[in-house]
Parts: structure tokens; sequence; C-alpha cells
């Protein structure tokens, strides 16, 4: 097979398991959705544009959090990662066929939770599209590879945020400066900037975390 | 890969670290100037930024390590890389709070949001405590010492991505009051200064990381012998 063969081989396993056992999404969106009911009790009445935006980021980390902390778990508990080390593919292509796994996880959050916010609070742009867009690379590149290290620890859902949020915090700077200011561009470059060192990075790497 | 504490290297290095501290806090304090706006208060400027920077160099060299042990699987480097983020969040602590009482005395409160060498290290300090979190929750063996490779190598990435995020976010959140802007106008005798004091913290830095890498070896070496003799 082919590099892409393995990886979509493994892309499709993910979302066919999630498809019969609807375990995860399910979760993300009642999370994502909750979570934006209570920031409107959270907020005043009063609250900006930046408050409410920024909070939208927040909801957004968080189930991306939820999701990566599921990521692994299948792999773990069934022993699927051995077998995953020991066929003849490249182990980077493992990490690619999870992030696009759980891209397309987030991007079914989000689809959800993009409109709950318009209904909510206030009307999503372009902007706002394009960045939670960038972002998902992201956060779905670090995130994976974190949630690799964080699977061989042992107390991994606890382990799995302390890793995650200090690395990204700056899609946060760039999430909320695309859709809170009037010059968007800078911040989309900036996430694209990120995605890529991350994404290269996470790529050329994720072989040690699996491997011995 | 030696064990011994009788190493003439590295007394030769902490005394080293000593005379150019001793000698860089006397310049700081009695030799150079007041600065013009700043008056005496500024002088913390030379024990500052000088610690921040070697913050720095430690995290780069940690990371040099990493990528020595990725690339060669040996085995000592994971050793190496571990002591060097040690020394590194040691002397980041160092320069959050030498940076906060600069904050305090220039600015009237312990914690500016505008100040982003701050702000870079309470992010960086947040990655590197993790990075502990981490080794701890793992077993020891190859697979620890590459994962904690290949986190080192991230904190090097992440250090210019955060960076950079945080002027972005100044310009979008805090505009910016603060600024040092001391680097911009330092005069000859101020130079000086701040070259031994850089000297002298960079010395200790790297006397405490050959002490601690020595002391982790004795204690590696320890286990493997009583692990023999059981």
């Amino acid at each position: 097979m082919t590099y892409l063969g393995d990886v979509f081989a493994l892309a499709r396993k993910d979302l066919l398991l999630e498809l019969r056992s609807r375990d995860t999404v399910p979760a993300m969106l009642l999370f994502v959705v909750s979570t934006l009911v209570v920031f409107h009790f959270a907020l005043p009445s009063e609250a900006s544009a930046t408050a409410e935006t920024g909070l939208l980021w927040v909801a957004l980390l968080f189930t991306a959090l939820l999701g990566l902390v599921r990521a692994f778990v299948a792999e773990r508990e069934e022993r699927v990662l051995d077998g995953l080390v020991l066929a003849p593919c490249d182990r980077s292509a493992i990490w690619l066929g999870k992030v696009i796994g759980v891209v397309a996880f987030l991007v079914a959050a989000e689809v959800v939770a993009l409109p709950a916010y318009a209904l909510f609070f206030r009307p999503v742009g372009w902007e706002l599209v394009a960045a939670v867009a960038l972002a998902d690379l992201g956060l779905a590149a670090v995130g994976t590879l974190l949630a690799a290290m964080a699977a061989a620890g042992r107390a991994r859902e606890l382990l799995l945020p302390v890793l995650f949020l200090p690395l990204v915090i700056p899609i946060v700077v760039g999430g909320v400066g695309a859709s809170a200011t009037d010059d968007p561009g800078r911040y989309l470059a900036f996430l694209g900037l990120y995605d890529a060192v991350f994404a290269i990075l996470s790529w050329a790497s994720f072989e040690y975390v699996v491997t011995e | 890969m030696s064990t011994s504490l009788r190493n003439n290297e590295h007394v030769v290095l902490a005394a080293a670290a000593g005379c150019l501290l001793l000698a860089g806090t006397s310049l700081a304090f009695y030799w150079v100037p007041n600065a013009p706006v700043e008056g005496f208060r500024q002088r913390i400027f030379y024990f500052h930024v000088p610690i921040a920077l070697t913050a720095y160099a430690c995290f780069g060299w940690a990371a040099w390590k990493a990528l020595r042990l990725l690339w060669t699987r040996e085995r000592r480097y994971d050793l190496e890389s571990y002591t060097a983020v040690h020394m590194g969040v040691i002397f980041g602590i160092l320069t959050l709070v030498t940076g906060s009482i600069w904050a305090r005395t220039s600015w009237g409160h312990w914690w500016v949001w505008g100040s982003r060498q701050l702000v870079l290290f309470l992010v960086l300090f947040l990655f590197y405590a993790a990075y502990f979190m981490l080794r701890y929750s793992v077993e020891p063996g190859p697979r620890r010492a590459n994962m904690s490779a290949v986190y080192t190598l991230f904190g090097v990435a992440l250090i210019p991505i955060s960076f950079l995020a945080i002027r972005l976010a100044e310009d979008l959140v805090h505009p910016v009051v603060f600024t040092h802007d001391v680097q911009n106008r330092l005069t000859g005798s101020q130079l000086l200064t701040f070259l031994v004091c850089l000297a002298g913290m960079l010395a200790l830095a790297g006397s405490l990381y050959a002490n601690e890498l020595t002391g982790k070896r004795l204690d590696a070496r320890l286990r493997e012998l009583r692990e023999a003799l059981q």
C-alpha cells in the first residue's frame, strides 16, 4: 500500500469505529453547547464582542481536549498501537490518520457550535470560520502527538490537559485576534504559520513517541 | 562520564561563576551611574536580563541534547537534556521573580500583562513544568527518553511562536504602554557590567548543571549497583 493508502485506511478505521459506537462526537456536541449556555450566565449582559469571542474559543479548546482524551483509548485498551507499530507502514501515517479523524470530530462539533454561538451571542463572520478551520488543524496536529504521549503515562486524563494547554496558547491568540479585530489577515497568517511549524514537527517526531 | 565530585573542571567553573558574579554585583551597585529615567531601580536590569538569557541558553542546550538523543539514540543524552531543562526552569522562575520585582518598582504592580518577557516566561514555565509531569508519569526507559526529547524540541519551537503570539496579543487587547527600552541606550559602562553579569550567570548555570548531572549519574549508578547486588 502507498503512504496515502495507509493514512486513509487508518482514518477510515477511526471514523467507522465512531460511527458504530458513537462514543465521542455526541459527548463533544453536548459539551460544547452546554459550555456556551454556562458562558451566557457567566458573562455580564453588556459583555463586549472580544469577551464573547474569547469564551467561544475557550469552549472550542475544551471540546477539542475532550475528543483528544478519547483519541487513543481504543489503541491503549485493546493494545492496537502495538499492532500498528509492528505493521509495515511508516509510523507517521498512524499520526496522520489519527489527525484526519480528530479533525473530522472537531468539524462535526463546530458545525453545531458555531450556529449555536450565532444564535445565543452574535453572528458568525467568515473570519471566524476561517480561523476555526485553521485552528482545527493545529489543535489536531499538536493534540494527537501529545495524546499519544499521555497514553503512555499513568495519569493520562490528567496529563493531557497539562501538556496541551501551554502549547495551544498561540492558537487562542490567533483565533481571538482573527475574529475580534478589523485586520484578521495577520492573525490568520499567524495561525497558518503555527499549523505549518507544529504539523511538520509532530509529523517528523511521532515515530519516536511510539517506538523505543 | 565522570561521577567524581573532586573534578577540577567543576571547581574552576564554580570559582569563575563566584568571581564573575561578585564582580558583576559590585559593578552594578557601585560603578555604573544611575540610569537617566529609571534611576537606581534600573540596576535590577543587570540581574533580570542575564538570568532570562541564561534560561534561554539552558532550554536551547536541552533541545540540542534532545536532538542528539533522537539522532544517535545514546541514552546518556536523556539525563543531560533533563538536567538542562531543570536548570532552565530554575532560572525561568528567577526571571519571573526579578521581573515581578522590577514591574513593582517601575509600575507599581507585581504583574504586568504588557511586559512581553514576563508573559513569555510564564508560558514557558507552564510548558516546562508539564515536562516534569510527563517524566514522572511515564515509566523510565527508552520510550520516556524519546518522549521527553520530542517535548523539549517542541519547546524551542514554542519560544519564537509564543513571542510572536504575545506581540500580536498586545496589539489586540493591551496597548503597549510600558516599554523597557533599556537596551537601546546602553552606554559603555552599562554594557561592560551587563556582559560581566551575563558571563557570571552563564558560568553559574554551567556549574550547577555539571554538579546536578554528576549527582544524577551517581544516583543512577547506585541504583544499578543495588540491582546487581539483589
